[in-house]
């Protein structure tokens, strides 16, 4: 697999980063060697080998379904970008039909 | 002062002799000397400081002070700390002010202990020289044009220079214990799940573990206690007993078996180094110990499988940092893609966007079963090895990275040299097991580690193992020129 500009530009937008064009030929070279690196993984059968997505192996905890926070929403949005009557401000997603 | 023990320190505490006030204006000069070159802190907390030192001297002179009050502590700058920058050394998260403290500061602060400040990293946690980070890389005491290691960089440096008594970390693919090894410290990643993550940046969940980052193994026991139990706020805490793990620090080590993986042992490795393995091996003979040749065939799966779960978990969860509830945030989005794009593309650095689009890439349809899903199917292997390995030895022995302390630069422009510097350590946070890295040699002035990994949740026969070889060898009590 050898990925190229164009590979590279869809990543980051799927990633949502911008990144500057004059390092994509950076990009290029290093996620390919990255991508070269791990797919040495390929080498082994591991056909019938469950996948291991946690080290310990144990259930999710339950718990009492009781109240354990309490509302902050002041204190968290005091570190916000911006905010409004206890909203976070975004730029507008929805458009206005007027008639 | 560099090199007295948590132990020492206590004892003059609690009999008068010193005051937490004066330890900890002590080091804080230190700080003020010595940061500016070494750049190991990015926050110093002056005020806070002294406040809890008076805070810790009432308790003292009140009779209700613990072994650890008093005593100094620098905590990795991935700890959430309340109303205190909390910057992961990431432009994004500049200006974040933690709004509450993470469970092992918490703790820390219970135990009054007194915060110095916040310690330098690799950006988010990526990167093995703490060139990364976006408040400038730390220095390695022992020699400045060398880097100190990372992520965890500037705890090892600060530690190491004797401007705080002991530090926190966290150890994802070897951060705690390459570091560690750099800057001639003892360094322990618990087991997965034995140290709360709440309020521990999250790098890779199923990876991430915090740790002491001590001058030795006895130190390093007495901050586990303090840091080690169950946290229900953290779903993959583990809820165990935590035993004292100061207790069996001075037992006897006769009968130990110790494996040696073979594939650790191979050409490439260094030959001080190896020399440096064999010296210590013959040392824990001396003491009792058996060796066998141990095999952990999948060992050269464990940089492949890491560099596709480490990214992957990373770009999931550094989405959470997308401008708008906290963080950095561009100028005049024009709409909300534009908002997220530039204000992650201003924030993160270039190492961050490069894992970011890695975990991305090997998350996307098509791609799964290829790189994600077959990883965690070598993950499994390369755990099911150790379990072999644990039915015949109690630890592994090996070293801790395959170089001294390199300089500035040297692997910087090739991402893929950058990651081999972990090839000892990743596997035990693979397979979620603890390791511990302890002082074991010098080469050219720069210290060499020895690392030991143990079956889960054996912290407690990890720090009775380095601790006995302390008392036999000095490496650990040796301290860079210029810092003594």
């Amino acid at each position: 697999m050898n990925l190229d500009s164009k590979d590279i530009e869809k990543i980051a937008h799927l990633a949502r980063l911008t990144i500057d064009k004059a390092n994509i030929p950076t990009y290029i070279k290093n996620l390919n060697n990255i991508l070269n690196l791990v797919e040495k993984i390929n080498a082994n059968d591991t056909r019938d080998i469950m996948p291991m997505s946690h080290p310990i192996d144990t259930n999710q905890r339950l718990r009492e379904d009781e109240i354990s926070e309490i509302d902050q929403r002041e204190n968290f949005q005091t570190i916000a970008p911006q905010t409004k009557n206890g909203v976070y401000l975004v730029p507008q997603v929805i458009k206005l039909n007027t008639p | 002062m560099n090199n007295y023990t948590l132990s020492e320190l206590s004892k003059s505490l609690h009999n008068g002799n010193l005051s937490s006030v004066e330890l900890t204006q002590y080091y804080l000069d230190l700080i003020k000397i010595h940061n500016g070159r070494l750049n190991a802190f990015i926050t110093v907390n002056e005020e806070n400081a002294m406040i809890q030192a008076q805070v810790a001297d009432q308790r003292l002179q009140q009779g209700t002070a613990g072994i650890l009050t008093g005593i100094p502590i620098a905590h990795k700058d991935i700890f959430c700390t309340k109303g205190v920058r909390t910057s992961c050394a990431s432009k994004m998260l500049d200006k974040f002010i933690a709004p509450y403290d993470a469970t092992i500061v918490e703790k820390i602060n219970a135990a009054g202990m007194v915060t110095l400040g916040k310690t330098n990293m690799d950006e988010f946690a990526m990167g093995s020289s703490n060139e990364t980070s976006f408040y400038g890389k730390v220095r390695n005491p022992w020699n400045t044009s060398h880097v100190p290691g990372g992520s965890s960089g500037g705890s090892a440096a600060a530690v190491a220079a004797g401007l705080t008594p002991i530090a926190t970390g966290t150890d994802t693919g070897g951060s705690i214990r390459q570091p560690a090894s750099l800057c001639n410290l003892t360094g322990l990643k618990p087991t997965y799940g034995r140290i709360s993550r709440y309020g521990m940046i999250a790098f890779a969940s199923s990876l991430d573990q915090a740790g002491p980052m001590a001058k030795n193994a006895r130190d390093a026991a007495m901050l586990l206690n303090t840091m080690a139990g169950f946290d229900r706020r953290d779903s993959t805490s583990v809820n165990c007993n935590v035993p004292d793990y100061t207790a069996n620090l001075d037992e006897s080590i006769e009968g130990l078996t110790i494996g040696l993986p073979k594939e650790y042992f191979d050409d490439a490795l260094d030959n001080d180094i190896a020399t440096t393995i064999e010296n210590a091996i013959k040392i824990y003979e001396s003491i009792g110990a058996i060796i066998k040749e141990v095999a952990l065939p999948n060992t050269k799966l464990a940089i492949p499988t890491y560099y596709i779960i480490a990214p992957a978990e990373c770009s999931s969860n550094l989405s959470r940092m997308d401008g708008v509830r906290f963080g950095h945030r561009c100028e005049d989005p024009k709409d909300l893609t534009d908002l997220y794009e530039r204000s992650r593309g201003e924030g993160f650095g270039e190492e961050v966007k490069r894992r970011i689009m890695i975990g991305t890439y090997a998350l996307s349809a098509g791609y799964y079963d290829t790189y994600y899903l077959k990883a965690q199917q070598c993950r499994h292997l390369i755990s099911n090895d150790f379990q072999q390995v644990f039915n015949d030895v109690n630890v592994i022995m090996c070293p801790t990275t395959p170089t001294t302390a390199f300089k500035f630069g040297e692997k910087m422009n090739d991402p893929v040299s950058m990651y081999l510097a972990d090839i000892y350590t990743i596997s035990a946070n693979l397979a979620g097991l603890p390791s511990i890295s302890i002082p074991a040699n010098f080469l050219n002035n720069l210290p060499i580690g020895m690392q030991i990994i143990g079956n889960y949740f054996d912290e407690s026969y990890l720090l009775n193992i380095a601790n006995r070889y302390q008392q036999i060898t000095a490496w650990h009590q040796k301290i860079p020129n210029t810092y003594g």
